[in-house]
Order: structure tokens, then C-alpha cells, then sequence
């Protein structure tokens, strides 16, 4: 047997590159007689515009042009709709999507109004200073109830109101659960804002090359093919003239599948009007107003269940804050309608929900993509329901939990790929068992917890599950060819923003080719390389391009053994590929190099046999029948100073299920970073927004990362159940960190605080709110 | 993120910069570690024309003992006063509060006198410099002149210097014997400015009872806040824990009024004003007590 490369522990390919500097970023990207553009952004959130007077900015030296919505002529549309509404019946929508540059009205603040393009980005922001807009201010939406309110302004005028869409999915029957219950409970929860705040921010570079007829963009895009169809459909230009190259990206995580940004157009239409190359980078600043954002929900809940704990049903009506457009359709709140029934039996579901537009800027998904919001409604009602019923907070989840044997269980509700989302497969009660045995919970709330609360310590500790819907189609396709040089290469249509790919991809390939991981060369978002593909994003990377990757590995395998063993002389099956040769089992000198077969497989002279095709290559496509599930739990100690209510977290334990698993360090970056992202979420990021829609706090002096000081060492650990849905078994991991945190620490909160019967509402938490909140509970008010 | 565009001078010493301050008057900014400066000009919230950058001077470089005091020169950076044998030995308050500065990379190029001329709010250096007494010595290419730290003060990110003034340097005078003192803050993380802080320094008498007493705020005013009704409060008391509570609560009820930002409201401040003075009191009077048995 080969030494195996799938399921290693291997380093990445892409790290020496990427830590010593050597990797292309767009910003890296100096093209001669290159332009930079800088956009003039409104400061209000929501105002007429009677006029922009730019002849100031256009006299300044070394200004090449500045352009309003007005010069853009026919090129000024609204964006596509890049996610339609689902089948889901009397469902209402309005399609409100971005433009170009804002004509007429601006509604968020931050909304570009005009471009300055100049000879360095100096220059242009200094223009920016010189041109005159002539607003009327109007009130502002910003609060999702207000939004709905007779008599609120209004996003979109036209519209007559701010309602995005309107969608209702049940299962059952909520009302005869309701009447059949020994209890009701009913909340209602807030979850707020925050931005992804990737390392890297946007970025482009378009670069019309007049002679070949030909454009070029870089741009820091999680979806490089479609950016490239559009690109070429609105500027009338084929595909073939197009190329789109996503190089290394320093984070996506959602945002950047967003299509088409303003700048993402504005810049390919300049180039070709200017006949120079154009850059836009995106300041940090910036990248708060202009780059989507995420979390905006208000839920109002109910769990209705018997008095042994089972669920029976549970309604839930939300307002979902869409910003000020909606190109993302209704992915957002359909994941959290959808993900909010979590690993549990819940027989009888109505949940509504209104998405309205507000002036701020717009949302589409961000890790987790609403997931959040749902699993925070459903644990905090098992909570709710521990409480009143008097059952331990772990009893009941166990009392609820899906059983090992009735999958594929159809949760009935239509997910973000438009059908019902059927849990492929899972085993949820060993996770729960081993997360509650590595974070020591009977230990904890035995012995330690009523020992360090006799100090005067305040500790609480909490578990919660969830689901992730990963992994959804349609389809992505890979090239694997094997080289003279006997190295492999293989090239995708996703994009790559820091999963280790490079790696992960590499692994899959070499598994059925035989060579070491190293030797496999990836390319990833460069449209000239790959024609056909949709984007990275949704957790879906490795199960959908992964599977394509090993079809078409598995294919040139085929021709490889085929060949050899003409060379050979012998039978395929007789056959053994190791180390980058091809060998007759157990007879090493009876074998011949994977170099020597590629190059013998590309004859340069003679005839072949009419029907063969060159090389050792194949392409292959991988559309998944629906998305694979995975699951996860995650477990916490934390620590508050009841004096300063800051926190520590003094452990940290996540136990999922990701299907096979392609390599474990990767898998582990993935959990670690995502379970940053969500303590962020969870206790420091929050984007302050005033009454009139102005953000308060667009730096990152003022929008608090978590930073080393404040993420523990994570535990984790696996259950594998792989995914009967395609061959590798593969489940998609990339947002299972970030998804459960808020839940958690509410219920740690609550647990820490029990003797004042506190219970958390609502995410983002804060030292102050936290304060706000035990002091309100201590008082006996009900929050 | 850009500046505006602005002239930029490199002057070798401190004559040279007073001219080039007298010369553009209030259109020049002195640029000491930039860490407060550079960011506020890429905000384009500050545009000035000319920059007199301080950093080849090398004659404000410097921390030393004089009169058993404390003298440090105001471009001396904030990680070598957090660094100082000197500083740890002769003004250990000095010493113990440098840490909670930003981050050491920060402290790597920010200065002690960017901090105190800054005058922000949310600051440690200045708060520390009026809990200490200490004087500033701020000059002009016509005049040279000494400031008392609380006089140094005057307002949100204001101070006393007029625009062609530069700081120049900063004494701090030795403790007194049997002096304690503390220094805590509460930030939301570690390295940002703090929600709430204080300084603390309590002098005892011969028979343990409260002969001096400061307690100095950061982040629940305009500048450094003195609890002045609280400090009087504890003068003359025996320095136990219900005389120590009773002048937290003083400090958060009366001396203090401080206003709500994102990251804490005003009820927040006046709570953490309490936990705080609770905490730099107790630990400046356990301090104090030790000194007075030596
Ligand atoms: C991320 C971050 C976190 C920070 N956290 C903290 C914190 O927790 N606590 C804190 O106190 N600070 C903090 N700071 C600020 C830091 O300490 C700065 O270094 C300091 O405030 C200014 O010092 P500087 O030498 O960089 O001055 P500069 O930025 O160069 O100058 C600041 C101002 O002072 C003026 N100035 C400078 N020197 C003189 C002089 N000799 N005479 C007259 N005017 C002068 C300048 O013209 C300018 O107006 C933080 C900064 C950053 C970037």
C-alpha cells in the first residue's frame, strides 16, 4: 500500500509562501501607468441628493476623471439578484438591489455617491475634499420594529413600505401543539450587528488591455468565474475576453461572495473608458461601510412542550434587518428559519419572518450566515424550558436529540438551496457525551463550582448543540493533469481566502495518484485556468470541489494503470502507484515514473489509436443531490469578575462532526478561527449605529476584535459520521466555531448568575450590558 | 486613509523646532511617536500644513535623577521609562502603570511627551503626572516655563502650552516617605484605552492615620479627574476597609460625573469609579502601612 496522504495531519503547502511574504495579494498587483480610484461616500445615511458639483475635484492635478451615477448612462443598473426568492408558498418578495454609484437618494452611510480616479491614491482622496454634494437629510430607519412601524421613512419609496420579503414555513401543527402542552414558554431575542472584518479588505485591479482586446481583473472575490460572466455580459464583452484571477485572499468569510460591489464594476467599466489600469484597495475604514455585514434579528419565540421535557412545537416570528438592499435574496434568514430546529425532534414548527430594509449598510452572509441566530433562539428556549420544568439543562437536549437511527431525517424546511434540508446522517448524543466529559461537567458543577462560589467566585459553565447545513450544489469541477515532470496540477473554480486549500486539495489528489502531497500543484479563482464553477462559500469548498477533485483523480488513476500497464505489461489490477512511480506489486524494479507515462502519453510524433486523448488528464464535476449536515457541540467555563463583569474563559471545548475528515490541522485552524470569530461575536464586536444611521465606531479602536489575550486554547475533538452523500464522505467545516458561541455564553452567563435567575436575551454582550442586565436581574426587574 | 498633503521638517534640535513652531504658528504640529498623530491625520480629522518631526533630537531623549526626583525628556519613549531602573526605583508608580499604555509595539515608538501634550482623556500619563505632582517644563523660542501637571490641563485633549510651545521635558518629585501608592484600570481588553482607571497615592503619619491622600481618574471626565471630595474624606481617618469604601463611594457619587460611550454608559463608569478607587486605595494604604514599619 501507498503511504496514505488523505486524513494527515500534513503542513501546508501554501504556508512557506504566504508566512515569508511571497504570495500575491491584489494590493501586491503594480501594473505600469496604473490609476487609483478613491469613491466619495455619503456621510448620511439616508438623504436626497439635489446636486454634485465635481469641478473642483476634476481641475485638481493629476486627476483623470471623476464620474456620478450620471455619467455612467446606460452601464448604471442595480445590481443582479444573485439568490432568488425559494419555493415556499404566498411567499412575498421585493427585489431592492445596490448601484453603481447613488443617483437621486443615498440610503446607508458609506453608500458611494461618487468616484475620483487620479494618479495616486493621494491625489484622489484629496479630490474627494473638493467635491460639493447638496443633500436633504431624511429621517432614518434603523430599528427592524420602527422599520415596520405606520409611518416610518422609507428605504425605497417606491415600495410603499420596507418590507423586504415575507416568508412562512411550518411543519405540523403549532396551534395543536400549543393546546396540547403542559408548558408554553415565550421570549424574545435580540441579535445585533457585526462585520466580518477579514485581515485582508477588497481590493481591485482592472486592466484593459486595448491591443489583445482583452481585460484583466484582480479582485478579492470568493466567486472569480461569476464575477467574470458578469463582468462580460455588462460591458458587452465575451468571456473569453474577460479574466478574472482571485489571488491569495486574506479571509472571506462571506462578504466577499457578495456580487456585484460598486467598486467590483466601476473599476472594469474605467479602465476600459480610460485605456490605464485602475486600483482600488479598500481602507479599513471604508470596509465598514462598504463591505456587507451580518446578525441583525429580533426574534419572538415560543416552545411548547409535555412536562417530561419533550418538545412538541415551536413558533418563532423574526424581523430580519437586510440593510438598505437585498442582492442575497433570502439566504440569511431562510439559514436561520431552517437551522433553528438544530439536532432536536420538533414535531410542529410555524415560523415567520418579515426582512426589511433599513438604512444601513447591507447585509448578506458572514460565517454562520443566520445559523446564529437560529441555534441562539432554540438553546435559550431549552434553557428557558430546563428551568421552569426543573430538568437539568443536558437532560433535555438528550431528551430531544434526533436518534442515531432515523437518518436521513427530514427537518421539512426549505434551506438556502431552495429544498427541504434532510440531515444526511449524524449521531448526536456520543458528541454531547464527549464534549460533557472533556470540559468535566458533573466534576464542575459538583465540586468546583460550589467550592470556588463559597470564595465569592462567579463561574459558569454551559454546553449547547447545533446543526450546520453545509456543502450545497450546485456543482464545482476540477482539472487534474499529471505533468512530464511527473508533479501534478490541478486547477478549480473556487477561489481561496485561507482554508488550505493548496493543501487539503493537494491531499485528496495525491490519495489516488500516489505522489507526495507537495508535489500536487493547485490553482484556484483564476478564470483562464478553470472555465465552469460557482464560488467558495456556505461550507462547501472541500465537499463540493473536493468531490470534483477526486472523480477526476480517480479518473487519470485510470488512465494511468490503463497505460502502465501496456508499458508494464501487465494487469491493472497487478498494479500499485507509489512515490510517483507505477510499479508491479512488490517489484519496484518492474516500474516506470508517472513523468515518463505523461510524457509518453503525449506522443510527438506517429499515430495513435483513433479515439485516444492526450495525457494523463481528466475533468470532472461533482453536484451534491442535496447538502451534506454536519453537527457539533460546543462547551465552556467561564469566569466573571463580578465586580468589573469582564470575562475569562477558562476552557473551551468543541466536539463536531464533519464527515471524513481530509487533514486534521486544517480542520483545527478552521474551529479555532471560527470560534474566535465568535467570542467576538458574542462578547466584543458590535457596530453602534445612532438613530440617524450613522455607524459610530468604523475603526478598529472602537470595533473590539477579539485579540490573543481574549481566545483560549480550544479542545476539540471529532465524531465521524461520514456523508452517504458523496464519496469522500466529506462534511463542510468552515463555519461550525462560530455558529453556537452566542448560545454559549448566554447560558454560561445565566449559570454563573443562577441565583439571581439572570437570563440573556440578546447578542452582542459587553462588560457594560452585562452590568446593565445583573444589575436589573438583582433587582428583581424583569430584563 | 490618506493625510492631506503636508510640508514635513527633520530639525536635529530643539532650537531649530521652536523656530520652525514660531515661524508656522498654529499651522505646525510637533510629531513626537506619531501613534496618536499619524492615525488622526489618515482620518483626515487633523490637516496640518507642517510637521516638525522631534525624533532627531537628541537631546530630548533622556531619563535621569535629579534632586532625587524624576526628569525625563518628552521624546523619551514610553517603553523605556516602562524599562527604567531608574524610573522603577524612584517612581514606582510611574513604573507600575506603564504596561497598561497600549501595546508594547506602541509603546515602542510613542513617547511620554506625545502622551502628556496628547492630553486624551482616556490617557494613563497624564492622569499619573497630576496624581505625582509632577511639572512640565514647556518652552518657546521667547519663553521658558514650568506648569504644574493640574495646571497643565484645561480641558478635552487640551492643554495650557500655546501653539508655538513645545513640551520639552517632565520632572516627577520622589514620594515623600511613607508613601503608598496603586494604579488599576478596567479595559474591555488588553491594551486599549480604559473604561475606567485611577491612580492612588496615600501618605500615613507617624501613627498610621491618613496624611495625604490622591486619587486621580482617567476616562470619567474631560482630562485627569481628582477625587477631591474623597481624598479629603480620607485625611485623618485610620485607613481601614469601611473608611476606604466610604471614600470610593464618595469619589464615584460626587467627585465624579462621567459620561457614557459605546463601551460603557455613565451608571457603568460611576460603578466601575467605585470598584476601582476601592481597589488603588486599599493597595496605596497597604503599601503605606509597610513603608511606615521600615
Ligand atoms: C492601538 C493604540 C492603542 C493605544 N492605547 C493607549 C492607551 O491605552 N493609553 C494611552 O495613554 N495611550 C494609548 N495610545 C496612544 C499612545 O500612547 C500614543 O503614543 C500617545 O498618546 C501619543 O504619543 P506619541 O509620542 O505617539 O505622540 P504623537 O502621536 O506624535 O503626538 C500626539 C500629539 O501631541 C503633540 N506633541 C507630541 N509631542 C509634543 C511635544 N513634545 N510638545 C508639544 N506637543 C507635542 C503632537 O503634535 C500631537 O498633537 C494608543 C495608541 C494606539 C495606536
Amino acid at each position: 500500500m501507498s503511504t496514505r496522504q488523505f486524513g494527515q495531519p500534513i503542513k501546508r503547502n501554501e504556508d512557506p509562501r504566504l508566512l515569508t511574504g511571497r504570495a500575491l495579494f491584489t494590493d501586491d498587483v503594480q501594473l505600469d501607468g496604473m490609476l487609483h480610484a478613491a469613491f466619495l461616500r455619503s456621510d448620511l445615511a439616508h438623504a436626497l441628493i439635489h446636486s454634485i458639483d465635481v469641478e473642483g475635484a476634476s481641475r485638481r492635478p493629476g486627476v483623470a476623471a471623476v464620474y456620478t451615477a450620471g455619467d455612467l448612462g446606460e452601464f448604471w443598473q442595480p445590481g443582479p439578484l444573485l439568490v432568488p426568492p425559494p419555493p415556499v408558498e404566498q411567499l412575498e418578495f421585493h427585489q431592492r438591489t445596490q448601484v453603481p454609484l447613488a443617483k437621486e437618494k443615498v440610503r446607508h452611510a458609506g453608500e458611494a455617491v461618487a468616484m475620483v480616479i487620479a494618479e495616486s491614491r493621494y491625489l484622489a482622496e484629496d479630490a474627494l475634499d473638493d467635491i460639493f454634494v447638496d443633500y436633504e437629510p431624511l429621517d432614518a430607519v434603523t430599528g427592524l420594529e420602527a422599520a415596520l412601524s405606520e409611518g416610518s421613512p422609507l428605504v425605497h419609496e417606491d415600495l410603499g413600505h420596507n418590507i423586504g420579503a415575507r416568508v412562512t414555513q411550518t411543519k405540523g401543527n403549532w396551534t395543536q401543539a400549543e393546546a396540547e402542552a403542559d408548558l408554553v414558554i415565550r421570549r424574545r431575542f435580540h441579535y445585533d450587528r457585526g462585520t466580518a472584518a477579514a485581515l485582508e479588505n477588497r481590493g481591485i485591479v482592472a486592466s484593459w488591455d486595448e491591443k489583445g482586446q482583452r481585460l484583466t481583473v484582480w479582485d478579492t472575490t470568493q466567486a472569480p468565474i461569476a464575477i467574470r460572466n458578469g463582468l462580460a455580459a455588462m460591458l458587452g464583452l465575451s468571456e473569453h475576453q474577460v479574466r478574472v484571477i482571485a489571488p491569495f485572499i486574506g479571509g472571506g468569510f462571506g462578504p466577499k461572495i457578495m456580487m456585484f460591489y460598486p467598486e467590483e464594476v466601476l473599476l472594469a467599466w474605467a479602465t476600459l473608458l480610460l485605456g490605464r489600469p485602475v486600483k482600488w484597495i479598500e481602507d479599513r475604514e471604508e470596509n465598514f461601510y462598504a463591505t456587507t455585514q451580518e446578525r441583525g434579528q429580533v426574534h419572538d419565540a415560543a416552545i411548547a412542550l409535555k412536562g417530561d421535557g419533550t418538545i412538541l412545537g415551536i413558533k418563532d416570528s423574526f424581523i430580519h434587518d437586510a440593510g438598505a438592499y437585498a442582492p442575497y435574496g433570502l439566504t440569511v434568514p431562510l439559514s436561520s428559519q431552517c437551522t433553528l430546529l438544530g439536532p432536536y425532534v420538533v414535531p410542529s414548527y410555524h415560523s415567520e419572518f418579515s426582512s426589511v430594509f433599513t438604512n444601513k449598510p447591507i447585509v448578506t452572509p458572514y460565517r454562520g450566515a443566520g445559523r446564529q441566530h437560529g441555534v441562539f433562539v432554540m438553546e435559550r428556549l431549552m434553557d428557558a424550558a430546563a428551568k421552569e420544568l426543573d430538568i437539568e439543562l443536558v437532560e433535555i437536549r438528550r431528551r430531544n436529540l434526533i436518534p442515531p437511527d432515523s437518518f436521513p431525517y427530514n427537518n421539512e424546511i426549505i434551506f438556502q438551496d431552495f429544498t427541504p434540508l434532510v440531515y444526511d446522517s449524524g449521531n448526536y448524543e456520543p458528541a454531547l457525551d464527549r464534549a460533557l466529559q472533556l470540559i468535566g461537567y458533573q466534576e464542575f458543577i459538583r465540586e468546583e463550582q460550589p467550592r470556588r462560589e463559597a470564595n465569592g467566585e462567579r463561574v459558569g459553565i454551559a454546553v449547547v448543540n447545533y446543526i450546520e447545513g453545509t456543502g450545497i450544489g450546485p456543482y464545482e469541477g476540477a482539472r487534474v493533469t499529471v505533468e512530464a515532470s511527473g508533479k501534478v496540477s490541478v486547477a478549480t473554480g473556487v477561489g481561496t481566502q485561507g482554508q488550505g486549500h493548496y493543501t487539503s486539495f493537494a491531499q485528496v489528489v495525491a490519495e489516488q495518484i500516489g505522489v507526495a502531497v507537495s508535489d500536487v500543484h493547485i490553482v484556484t479563482g483564476d478564470t483562464d485556468l478553470f472555465y465552469w464553477g460557482a464560488g467558495t462559500f456556505a461550507s462547501r469548498g472541500a465537499v463540493v470541489a473536493g468531490n470534483a477533485m477526486h472523480a477526476a483523480a480517480v479518473k487519470v488513476r485510470g488512465k494511468i494503470l490503463k497505460l502502465a500497464g501496456d508499458k508494464l505489461e501487465a494487469a491493472e489490477e497487478d498494479l500499485e502507484l507509489i512515490a510517483g512511480r507505477v510499479q508491479v506489486k512488490g517489484v519496484p524494479e518492474t516500474s516506470i515514473s508517472l513523468g515518463q507515462l505523461a510524457a509518453e502519453a503525449n506522443p510527438m510524433r506517429g499515430a495513435v489509436q483513433p479515439g485516444t486523448e492526450p495525457g494523463l488528464e481528466a475533468t470532472e464535476y461533482f453536484g451534491p443531490e442535496r447538502g451534506a449536515t454536519a453537527s457539533g457541540v460546543h462547551a465552556m467555563i467561564l469566569r466573571v469578575d463580578p465586580e468589573t463583569f469582564t470575562l475569562e474563559i477558562e476552557k473551551y471545548v468543541v466536539v463536531h462532526d464533519c464527515g471524513t475528515v481530509i487533514n486534521p490541522l486544517i480542520l483545527e485552524g478552521q474551529i479555532q478561527g471560527g470560534v474566535a470569530q465568535g467570542i467576538g461575536n458574542a462578547f466584543y464586536e458590535q457596530l453602534h449605529f445612532d438613530e440617524n444611521g450613522a455607524l459610530r465606531n468604523a475603526s478598529l479602536m472602537d470595533y473590539l476584535l477579539p485579540t490573543a489575550t481574549d481566545v483560549p486554547n480550544i479542545v476539540s475533538d471529532h465524531v465521524e459520521t461520514p456523508s452517504p452523500l458523496n464519496p469522500l464522505g466529506v462534511k463542510g467545516a468552515g463555519e461550525a466555531g462560530a455558529i453556537p458561541v452566542g448560545a454559549l455564553f448566554a447560558q454560561a452567563l445565566d449559570n454563573a448568575y443562577r441565583d439571581i435567575g439572570l437570563e440573556v436575551r440578546e447578542i452582542p454582550l459587553s462588560p457594560n450590558r452585562l452590568f446593565e442586565l445583573v444589575t436589573e436581574a438583582s433587582a428583581g426587574e424583569i430584563v | 486613509m490618506k493625510p492631506a498633503a503636508f510640508d514635513y521638517f527633520a530639525p536635529g534640535t530643539l532650537d531649530e523646532a521652536l523656530g520652525l513652531l514660531a515661524d508656522y504658528g498654529g499651522d505646525a504640529k510637533p510629531l513626537a511617536g506619531g501613534q496618536s498623530l499619524v492615525p488622526t491625520m489618515n482620518f483626515r480629522l487633523a490637516q496640518p500644513a507642517v510637521l516638525v518631526d522631534l525624533n532627531g533630537i537628541d537631546e530630548l531623549f533622556f531619563i535621569r535623577e535629579e534632586d532625587g526626583g524624576l526628569r525625563c525628556g518628552a521624546m523619551t519613549r514610553q517603553r523605556s521609562v516602562e524599562r527604567s531602573p531608574l524610573v522603577q526605583r524612584i517612581s514606582p508608580l510611574l513604573y507600575e502603570a506603564m504596561p497598561h499604555i497600549a501595546h508594547s509595539q506602541i509603546r515602542n515608538r510613542g513617547t511620554i511627551g506625545g502622551s502628556l501634550a496628547h492630553a486624551d482623556p482616556a490617557a494613563e500619563l497624564p492622569v499619573l503626572a497630576v496624581a505625582l505632582d509632577a511639572r512640565m517644563y514647556v518652552r518657546s523660542v521667547t519663553d521658558a516655563r514650568w506648569v504644574a501637571a493640574r495646571d497643565f490641563y484645561v480641558g478635552l485633549f487640551a492643554t495650557a502650552m500655546l501653539p508655538d510651545e513645545m513640551l520639552v521635558e517632565v520632572a516627577f518629585p520622589a514620594l515623600p516617605p511613607g508613601s503608598g501608592w496603586a494604579f488599576d484600570e478596567v479595559a474591555r481588553q488588553h491594551g486599549n484605552y480604559a473604561m475606567c482607571g485611577a491612580a492612588a497615592v496615600v501618605g500615613l503619619d507617624g501613627r498610621g492615620v491618613v496624611e495625604r491622600a490622591r486619587l486621580v481618574y482617567l476616562s470619567v471626565g474631560e482630562g485627569p479627574v481628582e477625587a477631591e471630595q474623597a481624598e479629603a474624606l480620607l485625611v485623618g481617618e485610620q485607613p481601614n476597609a469601611e473608611a476606604i469604601r466610604a471614600a470610593a463611594e464618595t469619589a464615584a457619587t460626587q467627585d465624579v460625573d462621567p459620561v457614557g460611550d459605546i463601551h460603557a454608559g455613565p451608571a457603568f463608569r460611576r460603578h466601575l469609579s467605585r470598584v476601582i478607587a476601592e481597589r488603588v486605595l486599599t493597595r496605596a494604604i497597604e503599601r503605606a502601612t509597610e513603608a511606615n514599619r521600615q
